[in-house]
C-alpha cells in the first residue's frame, strides 16, 4: 500500500498551509462477496493521525462508509521546519506510514 | 427510442460495407465522423472532470507511482529490472501507447500493453507473467501508458493487423447476449442518450487502465469490456483471450486522434 501526501514545499511562518493525503487502502465494508461467493472480511482504516515535528495535529476516526482510497485535506499552520508524519491503522492490523519533510523560513 | 436499432445496424453494416477498401486507416470510413469523436471524459460531472485532471488527488496516480517503483526492480532468472534495458521510462516509453495494440511481425501475432509487458518479462527478464488484472500488471501499463499522456492515439490497422482489425469490428457490430445488443447500438448509434440515469460514452479507450468510482480501484480496458458484457447479459470470455485483442485494436483506431489520459477517471 502507499500514499500521496501533498504540503508546500517551503511556507513562511504563521502562514496556514494545506495539507493533503491520497492512501492506497480497500477500505473493505465486509458486505462483499468475491467472485466465487466466499464473504469478503472487513477491512478499514480506523484511526489515522498527523503528527507535525512530533506533536499530534489531526486524529481522524474513520470508518468503512469512507470509499476505497480515502484522501483527506485539512489545513494547519506552519510553525517551524520539518516534517509531517501520518500514521494510520486498519482492521487486519496493519500500521502503516508516510512522512513528507517541509520547510518553514522567517 | 425512436431509433430502430435493426435499421441502425443495418445502416452500419452498409455504411462500413461500402468503405472497405484495400488501403490503410485514412480510408477507412469511421464509425464516428473525427470532428464528434469525444473522450469519455466530456460525459463526467465536472467534479469527476476535476478528480481526473488532479495532478495530486487523481487515484490513478497510486498506481502509476507503484509502476514506477516495479519499473526500476529486478526481476526473474537475469535479475534485470525494465530500466536496465528501456532506461528512463518517461524518455523511452512517450509516445508507447498511442500505437497499441500493435501486430509483431515477429512474434507473428498482436500484443496490448499488457501483453508486451508480460512478453519483456518471459522472454528477457526469464520471470513469471503477472496475472492478468493483478496490481502489479495494472501498475506497469498505467505507469507506461502515463508517459503518453496528451499524445493522440493513432494504431495501425494495415498489413497484418488487417484480419485482427476486421475481427474487432465484427465482434463490435454484432449482437449477443440474453438482452441481444452489439456494441455499436449503443457506442456508435445511441451516444449521449441516457442508459438509466447516466450518458453513454462513445466507448473509448484512451484513458486505460482507469480508476473507476464504481470498481473503487484501477482496472483494465478488458474488464471493462467484461462489464459491458455482463451488462448485456452475455458470456464474459476470460481476460486475454485474443478475441478481446481484436477489440482493442478496433476501438483504439475508431477513437484515433483522441489524446491519452491515463489513468483516466470515469463513473
Amino acid at each position: 500500500m502507499a500514499a500521496r501526501i501533498q504540503i508546500p514545499a517551503a511556507a513562511k511562518r504563521g502562514e496556514v498551509i494545506e495539507v493533503r493525503i491520497l492512501i492506497q487502502h480497500p477500505m473493505e465494508t465486509g458486505y462483499r462477496v468475491d467472485h466465487v461467493g466466499k464473504p469478503v472480511p472487513k477491512n478499514a482504516i480506523r484511526t489515522l493521525t498527523c503528527r507535525y515535528n512530533g506533536v499530534e495535529i489531526l486524529r481522524a476516526a474513520m470508518s468503512p462508509g469512507i470509499a476505497a482510497n480515502p484522501y483527506l485535506q485539512f489545513c494547519t499552520v506552519a510553525e517551524a521546519s520539518g516534517e509531517l508524519e501520518f500514521s494510520w491503522t486498519d482492521d487486519a492490523g496493519t500500521q502503516e506510514s508516510a512522512r513528507q519533510p517541509i520547510v518553514v523560513s522567517g | 427510442m425512436t431509433r430502430s436499432p435493426a435499421i441502425g445496424a443495418a445502416a452500419l453494416a452498409l455504411a462500413l460495407g461500402a468503405a472497405v477498401l484495400p488501403s490503410g486507416a485514412a480510408a477507412q470510413a469511421r464509425p464516428i465522423p473525427p470532428d464528434q469523436v469525444r473522450s469519455g471524459v466530456t460525459f463526467l460531472a465536472p467534479d469527476q472532470r476535476a478528480l481526473q485532471q488532479d495532478a495530486f488527488g487523481n487515484p490513478g496516480l497510486l498506481w502509476v507511482e507503484r509502476g514506477e517503483r516495479l519499473w526500476r526492480e529486478p526481476a526473474g532468472a537475469g535479475g534485470k529490472s525494465c530500466a536496465n534495458c528501456h532506461g528512463d521510462g518517461a524518455a523511452s516509453m512517450k509516445g508507447v501507447a498511442a500505437r497499441y495494440p500493435v501486430f509483431d511481425t515477429k512474434a507473428g501475432r498482436l500484443f496490448n500493453l499488457e501483453g508486451r509487458i508480460n512478453e519483456c518479462r518471459t522472454a528477457h527478464q526469464g520471470a513469471t507473467p503477472f496475472p492478468y488484472e493483478s496490481e502489479a500488471l495494472l501498475s506497469l501499463t498505467a505507469y507506461v501508458a502515463h508517459q503518453s499522456r496528451g499524445m493522440p492515439l493513432a494504431v495501425a490497422i494495415d498489413g497484418p493487423a488487417r484480419k485482427h482489425f476486421e475481427s474487432g469490428e465484427k465482434l463490435y457490430t454484432q449482437r449477443r447476449g440474453q438482452l441481444n445488443l452489439s456494441c455499436a447500438q449503443c457506442h456508435t448509434d445511441n451516444w449521449g442518450r441516457k442508459l438509466g440515469p447516466e450518458p453513454i460514452s462513445q466507448g473509448h479507450p484512451n484513458a486505460y487502465p482507469l480508476y473507476r468510482l464504481e470498481w473503487q480501484t484501477l482496472g483494465s480496458l478488458q474488464r471493462r469490456f467484461r462489464s459491458c458484457l455482463s451488462g448485456i447479459r452475455a458470456e464474459m470470455l476470460p481476460y486475454g483471450s485474443p478475441e478481446y485483442l481484436d477489440l482493442e485494436l478496433y476501438v483504439a483506431w475508431r477513437a484515433a486522434g483522441l489524446e491519452i489520459e491515463t489513468p483516466g477517471v470515469r463513473r
